[in-house]
């Protein structure tokens, strides 16, 4: 109990008439990287901001390193944004220099990659070199908990790899991180999944607890051409797979009598559907096709 | 109709974007390319679409009208209704009155668009704003259909929305050579291939570029050679170009607790990368 670093009890955040968070509990203890996943306008950034004490909870209560988000416990937090938060006219030493002055903490060393890059203005830096320079700002002053928004987004293969490993090195200090994003390759490095649509919690644990039992349809035939154009008229939310053709959100029977009717010869196969195939399902209730 | 860049290399002053890539597309499919920031996939596909002149190789793309190519950014006019957008490309092409009407319905239905077909593409959501570019570049039903990171930056229902769309236009005989910066896109496609600082790192079916895949992976809490190791998750992996000394569940040799793993698309795209960085000096 006293361990959680951050808790959310029965949540609700209203804007008006429309409630943009409705009644989520959730909690991350240290150590742990949790995923917080949920297509736009699932409430993902409301949550967030109710648990950083950026905006006021309608109902329910946050609990931030023990007690309310407020000023002084923010100090404590780590909080990297898509958009970075550095100043791209400034050079790498100049936004740590800048951020470690804010917390009141020592300027980091640079790691072996950034010290050729020191008095390089930051915009004029690789993507992935800005990320790393994001991450030291925001992690210099040792935060107990770290939110991370899409932390390794459009950077190659290596440079996601080093990153991560500055996420783990974090966790096993013993901070929690909270990591929201809607990408696959970076749901699969959390230890843990939260997955939220139309402001609810709808399901938490690893990717096969998230999938649960949803399945996709895998259509195989020779003709994939003419199968997926009959599929498409038919209004089913087809996929190309390779050679393959998905349907993500259909009864296997009702496109088994449109390929017929369109006399293509084809196998239907029941698969584990994907985490983006689950998010499509809960954000489109299954038609009949 | 298969169109391709042979051998192509193009810089940018001193920095080599492109160096001696060579990729074909084939009418009908798919060809992903997979890459980070600053792999040249921009440069790639510029080059097929005839917007960067290559200083060595050759292009083989159809004529300009006959080509449809969706830029990085928005590709759009944010002071023009969806509707205008739409008009606006088509007239270009010579569409016009009951066959553009008919082609314009039938595109804003298939990418979800008609509730929003008079809004100012300003007042888009993201998602939307890329299927309108989307729309825009294949309104004139090209050959050759080109896009720049069409997925990328907006949410995950939209997204399979996209792929739809980039599956319907290859379906329907169209050659497509789109970028993206997730693996699990690259994975979907037909073919794929991997750019990695101008360079083509791999490419094939995934299928085959994981059957060509040499040498073995391990996974541990401590690897033993750190400069070929990475993260995944609580754990790291660890390549073995040459493969380990043999492959039973626990290598011997190697610290207790070290297991074999079966490679997935990110660990071959960083197996090779490290491959490359460990060899050749950069």
């Amino acid at each position: 109990m006293t361990d959680t670093l951050l808790r959310a009890t029965h949540v609700t955040r209203r804007f008006g008439a429309f409630t943009a968070v409705d009644d989520v509990s959730m909690q991350l203890q240290p150590g742990e990287v949790a995923g917080l996943l949920g297509a736009n306008g699932a409430g993902k950034t409301t949550l967030i901001r109710m648990l950083l004490g950026l905006i006021a909870v309608t109902s329910g209560r946050v609990d931030l390193l023990g007690g309310p988000p407020d000023r002084e416990r923010r100090r404590r937090l780590g909080y990297v944004p898509q958009g970075l938060g550095l100043y791209g006219d400034l050079t790498v030493r100049e936004n740590l220099s800048f951020s470690a002055r804010a917390y009141g903490t020592a300027v980091p060393a640079l790691p072996s990659g950034l010290t050729e890059h020191a008095d390089v203005l930051v915009r004029e830096l690789p993507l992935g070199a800005q990320r790393q320079v994001a991450f030291l700002a925001a992690l210099a002053h040792s935060p107990g908990v770290i939110v991370l928004d899409e932390p390794t987004s459009g950077v190659d293969a290596l440079a996601r790899a080093a990153l991560w490993d500055t996420i783990r090195a974090q966790a096993e200090r013993g901070a929690g991180v909270l990591v929201t994003t809607h990408y696959m390759q970076e749901a699969q490095q959390c230890d843990r999944l939260l997955l939220m649509s139309d402001g609810r919690l709808v399901a938490e644990g690893s990717e096969a607890d998230i999938i649960g039992s949803t399945t996709a349809v895998a259509v195989r035939t020779a003709d994939w051409a003419r199968a997926f154009a009959a599929l498409a008229a038919a209004g089913a939310p087809v996929m190309l797979a390779g050679r393959a053709i998905r349907v993500a959100n259909a009864d296997p029977a009702g496109l088994a009598e449109v390929l017929k009717a369109a006399g293509i010869q084809a196998s239907l196969q029941p698969v584990p559907a994907t985490i983006s195939e689950r998010m499509l399902m809960l954000s489109r209730p299954a038609k009949a096709s | 109709m298969t169109y391709a860049v042979r051998s192509a290399t193009v810089r940018f002053g001193p920095a080599v974007a492109l160096d001696d890539v060579t990729v074909e597309v084939p009418g009908g499919s798919v060809v992903a390319v997979v890459g980070g920031d600053g792999a040249g996939k921009s440069t790639l596909l510029r080059a097929l679409a005839g917007e960067v002149s290559l200083d060595a190789g050759t292009v083989e793309a159809p004529p300009r009208q006959r080509l449809g190519y969706l830029p990085a950014s928005s590709g759009s006019w944010a002071a023009l209704t969806v509707t205008q957008n739409i008009d606006f490309v088509a007239g270009i092409y010579g569409l016009a009155s009951d066959e553009l009407a008919a082609r314009r319905a039938e595109l804003l239905d298939r990418a979800a668009l008609t509730p929003a077909a008079g809004r100012l593409a300003a007042q888009l959501s993201g998602g939307m704003r890329r299927k309108l570019g989307f729309v825009m570049a294949i309104v004139h039903r090209p050959a050759l259909l080109i896009l720049d990171e069409p997925t990328t930056g907006i949410d995950p229902v939209s997204r399979i929305d996209l792929w739809r769309l980039v599956s319907e236009a290859a379906a329907s005989g169209a050659a497509v050579l789109m970028s993206t910066t997730y693996l699990d896109e690259a994975e979907r496609a037909g073919h794929l291939v991997v750019l990695d600082r101008g360079r083509v790192l791999v490419q094939g079916p995934y299928d085959r570029v994981r059957a060509d895949f040499a040498g073995d992976i391990t996974q541990a809490s401590q690897p033993v050679r750190a400069e070929w190791a990475w993260r995944r998750g609580r754990v790291r992996h660890e390549y073995w170009p040459g493969g380990v000394p043999s492959t039973p569940s626990t290598p011997p040799g190697l610290p207790p607790g070290t297991t074999a793993v079966e490679p997935d698309l990110e660990d071959i795209v960083i197996a090779l990368s490290l491959a490359r960085r460990n060899t050749v000096p950069s």
